[in-house]
């Protein structure tokens, strides 16, 4: 037999015209994986980077040692977070077409990352964004027409008319800002829970980025840096499956699974089904108290499917079946967290219809008042004098020339 | 007034603000226990522990994005890099993080970091551990670019430095940690206790960022200069007989424009010299710069020293330094002219 070496390149399961395929997704079935101590030592729980952590069946019964067993208010309002994060995303994605914004990047599909997620951990707690992360300004309770007025650019931009659309920030919400460059904020939320844990304080820190953008050094920085201060962050990895049309096995998750990079770092590292609500919840929560008590980081791989296109300027049809989302075995993490309410009793299809109606409305009520602060190319400007603001703390000789230059080629104009 | 190299004065300084300043602190490869492989910051973890003082992974891009996270949590992080020309895995963290932070936040978040980093050659450092960056990092918007020439600027700009909200680049020039340098090698190496500027207080004050010094006030021409150079430019001048005005410029970022300008206007005639490459470099800013605003006061065209457009070769040092036999070319030059 001729052995020769050979180069390996990822094959998507399946294209265009042809069945979806996920049989590459190892599955572990509803509450059968263990839930181990807190405090346990990273060496001892590495099965948690193999198994799936899934606490709803498929008939949306709770199940096994990861059952969170929140309070129904609690489910209520996770469902009421998650739906509103996709009637805000369905309206802004409107808007973009409709050509009253430039650019949106919606979440549908992965509501149940950031809305789980930022629900288990304290409002003390920093967290540290990727773009599809917008259901975690919904549960810290930013009004709606903030992060409207940030897509239009408009006078009330919290960004001054300087980010691309989604890129938020929000200081009082401890909500650090998205850069637009990939996997940045991943080692700089190291950073900021090692400062943390020097000034002797609780809070703890939480990142997240795409399985596709793990492949920048900075995922690796995080990993490590974390791994040798055992610095109290939870870093997650959000397998959607897809970086663009890049599928995740070009970003390295053929031969093993994006949670097993935390055992090879000396850090635990957990696989959860991202469109289970509890399952997420829990897991976070473990993770939160690990962090929390000293027992170090935690690296999440967070499994999930991106429903939606990349952003508005992406077209899925050609490089995936169109029906793929309809056959991903994890299902939808709205229609999940309602069935499981609807078997408990507490929630039924009439008020998941009314909760849409009012959600909706709340979506529109918030719009109207964001356009009268102005629009991109209609309305309420901003002064482009700001261009020259905050590039330093006091604004620097050459930029003052600059900005006087620039007021008489506008004043030319007029 | 107590002697200090300059390896000592950058020591006292990050001693006193680790003293001042509960928020400060440093990081960086071998720096903890150690002290730094130049020694910068021997004793500093003895003296202040392995949490204020801490040795990291050898991932330069790690150690800038952590301490971006630090500086947002409120710390004032003093980042080493051990040498120049390691800052590269950084630069992404620097560059699109780092210098634009408070930017693309309109103020609400930033990070007020150090970055340290020892540059230039002439100590045999090969094409890895020699070179001058200063220029890259000059074209990026929002990071102040500083470099000192003397023990005594060393500690006040690397204080000011660290007290800036704003996060700055500080090269030190390696070759004249121990002692100033007039670019010829075989001559005995001189110590800083015997310059003036070897003289260094023990307690704090600080030199501002943005404020050139003239070295050596004259009325022949002007050169403007930075690090090393201020030094071999200055002999070279001296050596001609020259009573050139010499400007070290102490910060690329914000750069001194009245101070380089009033002095060409007064002089007429300007050579530009930096250690680091010749295209797309700093003097090139430079020259652009001064031609725009001294046009009419300039009685010969400004002539520019720097290093060879090659990497730095190991065995041919001195041959690519720019030592005082191209300095004197461009006084020469500079002076012939009409």
């Amino acid at each position: 037999m001729n052995r020769r070496s050979r180069l390996h390149v990822p094959r998507v399961p399946a294209r265009p015209g042809e069945a979806p395929d996920f049989s590459y997704v190892d599955l572990s079935p509803a509450g059968a994986v263990a839930r181990p101590d807190v405090n346990a030592r990273a060496r001892d729980i590495s099965f948690l980077a193999v198994e799936l952590v899934r606490v709803l069946d498929d008939n949306g019964e709770a199940l096994g040692p990861w059952h969170p067993h929140l309070d129904v208010h609690e489910l209520q309002l996770g469902l009421r977070h998650m739906l509103l994060t996709r009637v805000f995303d369905d309206r802004m994605q409107r808007t973009q077409r409709q050509g009253r914004i430039s650019f949106y990047m919606r979440s549908l599909g992965e509501e149940a990352v950031s809305v789980a997620q930022a629900m288990a951990l304290r409002p003390g707690d920093m967290l540290f964004p990727s773009y599809r992360n917008q259901g975690v300004n919904i549960v810290r309770g930013r009004p709606l027409v903030d992060l409207m007025c940030q897509l239009l650019s408009n006078t009330r931009d919290m960004c001054k008319g300087r980010q691309l659309p989604v890129m938020y920030h929000w200081v009082a919400g401890n909500i650090f800002s998205i850069s637009g460059n990939l996997a940045t904020q991943f080692p700089q939320a190291v950073g900021w829970a090692m400062a943390a844990a020097i000034k002797g304080e609780d809070h703890i820190a939480a990142s997240w980025i795409g399985e596709g953008s793990s492949a920048e050094a900075d995922f690796h920085h995080a990993l490590l840096f974390a791994s040798v201060y055992q610095a109290p962050v939870i870093l997650n990895v959000v397998n959607n499956q897809w970086a663009i049309s890049t599928f995740q096995g070009f970003a390295g998750g053929e031969q093993r699974s994006f949670a097993a990079r935390g055992p090879g770092y000396g850090i635990a590292g957990i696989r959860v089904d991202g469109n289970d609500f509890l399952a997420v919840y829990a897991v976070t929560q473990w993770a939160a108290e690990r962090a929390r008590t000293g027992a170090g980081p935690t690296l999440i791989e967070l499994v999930t499917y991106r429903a939606s296109a990349h952003s508005t300027s992406d077209d899925p049809a050609r490089y995936r079946p169109k029906d793929d989302f309809d056959r991903w075995p994890l299902g939808d993490p709205i229609a999940r967290l309602k069935q499981h309410l609807i078997r408990l009793g507490e929630w039924s299809e009439q008020r998941h219809l009314a909760l849409s109606a009012e959600l909706e409305e709340l979506v529109a009520a918030n719009w109207k008042e964001a356009v009268t602060y102005g629009m991109l190319n209609e309305g309420p400007r901003l002064n482009p004098d700001l261009m020259f603001d905050d590039v330093f703390k006091e604004l620097p000789p050459h930029l003052q020339r600059q900005r006087e230059q620039m007021r008489a080629e506008i004043a030319k104009k007029d | 007034m107590p002697q200090m190299n300059m390896i000592q004065a950058l020591n006292s300084a990050m001693d006193i603000m680790l003293t001042r300043d509960p928020s400060v602190v440093l990081m960086g490869e071998d720096i903890g226990y150690f002290g730094g492989v130049f020694r910068t910051t021997e004793g500093l973890q003895r003296k202040h522990g392995e949490h204020r003082v801490l040795d990291t992974p050898i991932a330069e891009g790690g150690i800038i994005a952590a301490a971006i996270g630090m500086g947002v949590n409120g710390l004032r992080p003093v980042a080493e890099i051990q040498f120049a020309d390691y800052i590269y895995p950084g630069f992404d963290q620097i560059v699109s993080e780092l210098a634009r932070l408070r930017f693309r936040t309109a103020g609400d978040f930033f990070a007020p970091v150090t970055i340290r980093t020892p540059c230039g050659g002439g100590i045999r450092g090969g094409q890895t551990h020699s070179q001058s960056p200063e220029g890259i990092f000059t074209h990026v918007c929002g990071v102040k670019v500083a470099m000192p020439s003397n023990p005594y600027d060393a500690k006040g700009m690397l204080i000011a430095s660290i007290e800036d909200d704003d996060p700055v680049l500080f090269f030190e020039p390696k070759r004249l940690y121990n002692g100033p340098f007039d670019g010829d090698p075989n001559k005995p190496a001189v110590p800083w206790s015997t310059h003036p500027k070897g003289e260094v207080p023990d307690g704090y004050y600080t030199v501002p960022l943005g404020k050139a010094d003239i070295v050596r006030p004259g009325n022949d021409l002007t050169i403007v200069t930075y690090g090393t150079m201020t030094f071999v430019a200055a002999a070279a001048a001296a050596a001609m007989g020259l009573d050139a005005e010499v400007i070290d410029l102490r910060s690329m970022v914000p750069l001194d424009v009245d101070t380089i300008c009033t002095s060409v206007k007064k002089t007429g005639r300007c050579v530009v010299a930096h250690e680091a490459t010749r295209f797309s470099g700093f003097g090139a800013e430079l020259v652009a710069l001064i031609q725009e605003e001294c046009f009419w006061n300039l009685e010969a065209p400004i002539q520019r020293v720097a290093g060879w457009d090659t990497p730095y070769p190991h065995a041919f040092e001195w041959e690519y330094f720019p030592g005082q036999a191209r300095v004197t070319t461009a006084l020469k030059a500079v002076m012939e002219s009409a």
